[in-house]
């Protein structure tokens, strides 16, 4: 089976996010895999492992992607592809995104393409939805499970807490849902044998793409750091009157209730 | 610039979302008076248009077709593409929900345009539409506008305030006959887990648990406290990873966003990925044993307290307040 990762390299979630000069400060953050991304690296290495196949994995990104990368091929992937497209893209957003790398697919003969089903950074959610339709493949988001017998898919997506048990078949897109498997951790030999899988870097042209045909359509004007809040009231005495008195602001004071 | 806007009506239970009447209010924001066009899709929904137009739709276009029974990507996007070219709108406005979440980046890839999602307020400045949209899960925001093509913008619930309703608005409600083509992704069975009742992304009143609840036991007086307020249960990472209560509750950076009028944190003591979930909450309560928790760094009451004692006095103190009121 040919299974793809769409894979993003994220900000770890301990990470303080700071605004300075209407960017984020990326200096020294510690950069990990997409959480979401995460199930979908342990899923497709799960259905190789029986079903047979190869699990590429695929990034949009910069050299600092790399990490996370070599993470997923020490979990097991096989190999993958970085597309650095950051040098030949003005104006960036998931339509581009989900452009090269539908671009990058489109004579790969994939059979499974697996994705988080949000990035915890800029959480659209778009470019797996958008990688299958421009393949022309079926998408289902936010699985919690997969079974795949022939050419029969059955899958449980999560619908804001209910069940779908959904039907299809091969090929798909998938994106990860929390609880779709326990992602494993990469294993000293697993690290060891992933320097020296292979990861191919690719830019714009190596995929026969011109700028005009990717740019964004939409544009970041700018990037602000929430209000600092207030400090809190600690309510003080004795626990049933704190009660009381809690309840009397909300109503009067906050007017919540 | 006048533009004319489409708003997709979410049903649920054979009832409009609450969403969707917010993002009939964003459609209006962004349309500078131009015409507001609901629409419906679904097996049977007609009895639902009056409502959109009492919300702010000028009218309302409906397609109906069993297979569009229960939402499926190609059904739902070949419908709401079988609208957006009979119609010819500027901008588009979902709500960001499982659904639209789900479509919108379907149809936008269709239509080869890209989609803000995750709005959560709009304003026009200049000419220009600006949608302001958290990222790093509310850890900063970001002001976006289109720079090519249609406005296509998903928005969050609870964040933009619906217009009042008024029933003496009218308008054509037309019905659209649509060929819906194969469904590649054939729904045999939906599980409702979900209590009936409010969903946490839409719930004005959230009461979470951490922790400190300790069993899934504990989590009962929460729900109760909850079903008093009209609200929903959440949780911590931390109590669902302990199995105290399903995945589907969590929140924080991962898990669900939430951004209620009022949020009690009970026995959770504020890892920075959980307040990324619900530190836009208007009103931040938080009960905690630990006095150096730091969720009391965020909140705007706190009670340094055990959560077995403190949760069923307040359920007994709000009974008194919701029998004076």
């Amino acid at each position: 089976m040919n299974i793809y990762v769409l894979l993003k390299s994220t900000f770890d979630t301990e990470e303080k996010i700071v605004v300075s000069n209407g960017t984020i400060q990326d200096e020294g953050a510690e950069l990990i895999i997409n959480p979401y991304d995460e199930y979908a690296v342990e899923e497709a290495i799960r259905v190789r492992d029986e079903h047979g196949g190869e699990v590429t994995i695929v990034t949009v990104g910069n050299d600092s992607s790399e990490k996370a990368i070599r993470t997923a091929l020490a979990m097991g992937a096989d190999k993958a592809v970085l597309i650095n497209i950051e040098d030949d893209v003005e104006q960036i957003d998931q339509y581009t995104t989900a452009k090269v790398i539908a671009e990058y697919l489109k004579d790969k003969e994939a059979d499974l393409i697996l994705a988080g089903n949000v990035a915890i950074d800029n959480a659209s959610g778009q470019v797996g939805p958008r990688v299958a339709d421009l393949l022309g493949i079926p998408h289902i988001t936010t699985i919690t499970s997969l079974n795949i017998d022939g050419n029969v898919v059955s899958v449980i997506r999560d619908v804001e807490g209910d069940e779908e048990k959904i039907e299809t078949t091969l090929p798909l897109l998938v994106t990860a849902q929390q609880g779709l498997n326990d992602p494993r951790y990469p294993s000293l030999p697993g690290i060891m044998k992933a320097k020296k899988k292979p990861l191919e870097e690719l830019e714009l042209d190596d995929l026969d793409l011109e700028e005009d045909d990717v740019l964004g359509k939409t544009k970041t004007i700018e990037v602000f750091s929430p209000p600092q809040k207030q400090a809190g009231k600690i309510l003080s005495g004795d626990i049933s009157d704190q009660v009381k008195e809690l309840v009397s602001l909300l109503h009067n004071e906050a007017k919540v209730i | 610039m006048a533009r004319k806007v489409l708003v997709l009506g979410e049903v649920k239970d054979c009832q409009l979302r609450g969403v969707s009447f917010e993002a009939l209010a964003a459609a209006k924001a962004i349309s500078e008076g131009g015409e507001i066009v609901g629409v419906l899709l679904g097996e049977s929904v007609q009895s639902l248009a009056n409502s959109l137009i009492h919300y702010g739709a000028d009218r309302v276009v409906i397609v109906e077709d069993e297979k569009l029974s229960h939402y499926t990507p190609d059904g739902f996007s070949q419908a709401l593409l079988a609208v957006v070219k009979e119609e010819e709108p500027e901008a588009i406005v979902l709500g960001h929900t499982s659904l639209g979440k789900d479509l919108a980046p379907k149809v936008a890839s269709k239509l080869d345009c890209g989609l803000i999602s995750d709005v959560i307020h709009i304003e026009v400045v200049g000419g220009n539409v600006v949608f302001t949209r958290p990222i790093y899960s509310g850890k900063a925001f970001e002001k976006k506008i289109v720079t090519d093509g249609l406005l296509f913008a998903t928005i969050r619930p609870n964040n933009i305030a619906s217009l009042s309703k008024d029933e003496s608005r009218t308008g054509e409600v037309k019905s659209l006959s649509v060929d819906i083509k194969d469904l590649r992704t054939i729904i045999k069975e939906v599980v409702r887990k979900t209590s009936e009742g409010v969903d946490l992304s839409e719930a004005k009143v959230v009461v979470a648990g951490g922790r400190g609840v300790k069993s899934a036991e504990g989590f009962k007086p929460l729900e109760e406290l909850a079903a008093l307020l009209g609200g929903a249960v959440g949780a911590s990472r931390g109590a669902c990873d302990a199995g105290y209560c399903d995945y589907s509750l969590q929140i924080g950076q991962t898990g669900k966003v939430v951004t209620p009028d009022l949020y009690i944190a009970c026995g959770i003591s504020g890892a920075i990925q959980h307040l990324a979930g619900m530190s836009s909450s208007k009103v931040i309560v938080a009960i905690n044993k630990d006095p150096e928790a730091n969720i009391f760094k965020i909140a705007d009451y706190g009670i340094v307290g055990d959560v077995f004692e403190v949760v069923p006095l307040l359920i007994e103190e709000f009974k008194k307040v919701k029998v004076n009121a």
